[in-house]
């Protein structure tokens, strides 16, 4: 499994890529393969201001659901519309490609970045 | 303690994603949910399901036992033959589904689920005094291998001489199977697809399984795991045991009249099950698709007019359907398909048309 090594990580298997007050957020390539196939994503809180762990979405896979929790706090600007893609049964853009393609949101922080995130060796060590 | 099938190495070499499953260490996936499950409609899959449960029961007094416990009519059976059933309790509910298979004049061996090895046994052994047929339990001796999918005869049929495909659906030839004695091959499935279960004793699994590995590969067979053989069975309306049928669930509720055979004589709650048939059924196992978007989930509420009127049992989305679809126990007024209700998904109603199964056409 990969973690790359200029991002952190949630507790929840959730990502994020800070660039000023810009936090790009996805789920981490053990959450995709632990859910399995995923057959939508449903994030419905475009510009809401959400503090870290609350809610912003779920992640439908065939045999599980799962919430996704904001990793920071801050506003939801930008929700990737590629998630959106039409199912023709090819494998879900957030299963192949979770750093890349597969990013959920974009948040603006309005605090500090939280001293929670974890590194990418100790979220390495987390999974196991 | 949880126990390990022989073919645990395997699974694990084959990079697959292994869960407690029933008290066993079990592969829930090796490629993915949905390649699994449509290698199984299209073509086939190898499921190692050696946690599954099997018990035999024989002496002159076996038939007695069997048709005391079970709710079909084992009388009905001859050699070589199946059927599915299951064991009612005493208030109304059902210890376990099964499937009962005649070996010979006077021996049966009853295949039960995993989770319900130790319970189905002490219930069998309970119910077995004041008649003293003889009972063995030899799960633990005893691999499973199910090859599942329109292409499954052909695999099967390379490692051995019988004739499979005169084998109809819930039959089974005992004898040699791939250099193993008293092996039996079953056509007793659970995906709705042509299915070859092979029981055999432990010290042939492993090489059997890489026998037909090495067969399936140019036929498109695939490992599958646990996921999909749960959305297979789900497709076709066919009901797990702990999700859609419990101790508290009738088999008439659940639409298992058609193995519930009240005329055969008298049997474990078959009273209670009479009379609850004269009253009329308060509530039904049904199947429902979701008219919008959603997937339902073991355990969500089912809602009508703003009250909730029962539960789901089983749900997902249909690989083949790709929409959601499930089973839930509603009120027998809501139980006619075309019937409206709606599903609780995160405490939003969202709707569902009640459907007849199974889900898909085969």
């Amino acid at each position: 499994m990969h973690f790359p090594e200029d991002l952190l990580y949630t507790n929840d298997h959730e990502w994020v890529k800070v660039d000023g007050d810009i936090a790009v957020v996805g789920v981490t390539d053990y959450a995709q393969k632990e859910l399995g196939d995923i057959v939508y994503i449903d994030i419905s809180t475009l510009s809401e201001t959400l503090e870290q762990h609350e809610i912003f979405g779920t992640i439908e896979a065939v045999k599980a659901v799962s919430d996704l929790f904001m990793p920071v706090s801050g506003t939801i600007i930008e929700v990737n519309p590629a998630l959106e893609a039409g199912d023709d049964g090819s494998e879900h853009i957030v299963n192949k490609d979770p750093y890349g393609k597969g990013w959920m949101i974009k948040v603006k922080l309005d605090a500090p970045l939280p001293d929670n995130l974890l590194n990418a060796a100790d979220y390495r060590k987390m999974v196991g | 303690m949880t126990k390990r099938t022989v073919l645990y190495p395997v699974h694990q070499e084959l990079g697959a994603k292994i869960i407690p499953f029933a008290g066993y260490e079990m592969p829930v996936r090796y490629s993915g949910d949905k390649a699994e499950h449509l290698a199984v409609r299209n073509n086939a899959g190898i499921f190692d399901v050696s946690h599954m449960g099997e018990f035999i029961i024989k002496g002159p007094r076996a038939l007695e036992l069997i048709q005391k416990i079970t709710t079909n009519d084992a009388s009905l059976l001859h050699h070589g033959k199946a059927q599915y059933s299951c064991f009612p309790n005493l208030t109304g509910g059902i210890v376990d589904d099964c499937i009962v298979y005649y070996i010979r004049d006077n021996e049966y061996m009853i295949v039960v689920n995993a989770s319900n090895i130790e319970k189905d046994w002490n219930w069998i052994v309970e119910n077995n005094k004041g008649i003293g047929a003889e009972l063995l339990d030899i799960s633990e001796e005893t691999s499973l291998i199910a090859v599942s999918g329109p292409k499954a005869e052909a695999i099967v049929q390379k490692l051995t001489d019988f004739d499979l495909s005169g084998l109809g659906t819930y039959f089974f030839h005992k004898g040699t199977y791939n250099g193993a004695e008293k092996s039996l091959v079953a056509t007793t499935g659970y995906t709705g697809e042509r299915t070859f279960e092979i029981f055999l004793y432990n010290e042939h699994a492993l090489r059997t399984w890489n026998d037909l590995m090495e067969i399936g590969q140019e036929y498109g067979m695939i490992p599958t795991g646990l996921g999909c053989r749960d959305t297979l069975r789900l497709e076709m309306g066919y009901m797990l045991y702990g999700n859609d049928i419990n101790d508290e669930t009738s088999p008439l509720e659940a639409g298992l009249g058609w193995i519930t055979k009240l005329n055969k004589g008298d049997f474990n709650g078959s009273d209670l099950l009479k009379k609850q048939k004269a009253e009329g059924l308060k509530r039904k196992l049904v199947g429902f698709r979701m008219v919008e978007n959603g997937i339902p989930r073991h355990d969500y509420e089912v809602a009508f007019e703003g009250n909730v009127v029962g539960k789901v049992t089983s749900g997902s989305i249909s690989p083949i359907l790709n929409i959601g679809i499930g089973m839930a126990y509603v009120p027998t007024e809501l139980s006619k398909p075309g019937s409206l209700i709606d599903i609780m998904i995160r405490n939003k109603p969202v709707k569902a048309e009640v459907v007849k199964t199974p889900f898909i056409q085969k």
